[in-house]
């Protein structure tokens, strides 16, 4: 996983997975959706974008700054560091015999 | 480009920049394009790395909002129909990039000002017998400096503003941090913003023997904090925040602008000026914002 800032007011994070089988468990709506990344960065579910991209074992979330870059406030000027609270989410056990662990 | 068309330049224009990112080794350098008539091709620079399919797919998502589109002046790049193959071992062919012409040219127009001038203190913390309680400690620190300010210096609390964050406990993430526990070792920072550099140094002043002695609540002595120099403040000088996100539509693709006559603002299609910066605000409190455009 990683994040970046994209543009000085939003933040946007990859999980690329290593396959398939990785992706589905990621990909699932009932593991990962916008509420999930809401409660997670204490945003609007309504301002978080999600894009599930198969063909690369990709998901990606994007979602407005709550501080804009460089704000007093602000302690993470390239939001290069805020994958981390997402990528501490257990993952669920798979049913189909996929080994789960940490996203 | 030369005659070439919009969507394999833009897509390619993209893929380039960081294109050490859309290799197998980002260390080894950048990218070479070759940009045709119905796509582009391309490789590293460094011969002993590699693009893949997968390595130049991805890079669309390096630091854009959106993974299938980009706004750009002249209207939209569109790579949702955009295929990759691979050459060789280490080259990729793209093509199927398409570019939606828009209606009106349009420039981004972004901007930063100065939101102040800060201060900056910073001690350190090993006792465990303060680490067990850090946050206790914190927000004593914060309560007792907020004080001592309004009484030595008679500064309200919107004349100033200060942010301490707690290097090895918590301090990059903020209330966003998942984990707890006690950490080992602590590195306190105070940043001070002010209107003024003499300002926000008295607040680091005033702030100064709390940063040396402050106890937790339940301690009946008062500690020395390890300061790494002396004298602890440094002045940052001018801080800058990121204000201004318009879209502003201009006459010609060379960036003309119209001005209204006697108006104070270029014609604004998407004004989104952040309000004045709002001190009292915690973090990761702010209203969201439009979206972007990415780029």
């Amino acid at each position: 996983m990683r994040s970046k800032n994209a543009g000085p007011f939003w933040v946007t994070m990859e999980l690329f997975m290593r396959d398939a089988d990785g992706y589905r468990i990621v990909a699932d709506e009932a593991f990962l959706d916008e509420q999930v990344v809401a409660d997670l960065y204490r945003v609007d579910a309504d301002t978080v974008r999600i894009y599930r991209i198969p063909s690369l074992n990709v998901v990606k979330i994007s979602f407005p700054r709550p501080v804009s870059q460089g704000s007093l406030r602000d302690r993470d000027m390239h939001a290069g560091q805020h994958h981390v609270p997402l990528a501490l989410l257990r993952a669920p056990l798979a049913a189909a015999g996929v080994a789960g662990g940490e996203a | 480009m030369k005659g070439m068309p919009a969507g394999p330049t833009w897509h390619a224009a993209k893929i380039v920049e960081c294109g050490g990112q859309a290799t197998s080794n980002p260390r080894a350098g950048g990218v070479y394009t070759i940009i045709d008539a119905d796509g582009f091709t391309i490789e590293p620079l460094d011969p002993a790395a590699a693009c893949t399919p997968i390595s130049v797919a991805a890079h669309m998502l390096y630091e854009t909002a959106d993974p299938f589109e980009m706004r750009e002046p002249d209207g939209t790049l569109d790579v949702r129909e955009a295929t990759y193959v691979a050459l060789d071992d280490r080259t990729v062919r793209v093509e199927g990039s398409r570019f939606h012409v828009a209606d009106q040219h349009t420039i981004k127009l972004e901007g930063a000002r100065i939101t102040g001038y800060e201060t900056m203190s910073f001690t350190a913390i090993r006792d465990p017998l303060i680490l067990e309680d850090i946050d206790a400690w914190a927000d004593l620190m914060c309560t007792v400096v907020r004080e001592r300010v309004a009484q030595t210096l008679g500064l309200t609390e919107d004349e100033y503003a200060f942010d301490l964050r707690l290097y090895g406990h918590n301090a990059v993430l903020g209330e966003l941090e998942p984990e707890t526990g006690p950490p080992r070792e602590v590195g306190v920072m105070l940043l001070v913003n002010a209107p003024d550099q003499a300002t926000a140094t008295a607040v680091a002043k005033v702030a100064n023997p709390l940063m040396l002695h402050l106890p937790t609540p339940s301690m009946a002595y008062l500690p020395s904090l390890a300061f790494p120099s002396s004298p602890a403040e440094v002045e940052r000088g001018a801080a800058y925040e990121f204000v201004l996100n318009h879209v502003v539509d201009s006459l010609t693709p060379h960036g003309d602008v119209p001005h209204r006559d006697g108006g104070d603002h270029p014609c604004l299609t998407q004004p989104t000026t952040r309000p004045p910066p709002r001190w009292r605000s915690s973090p990761w409190r702010c209203a969201p914002r439009t979206p972007d455009r990415s780029g």
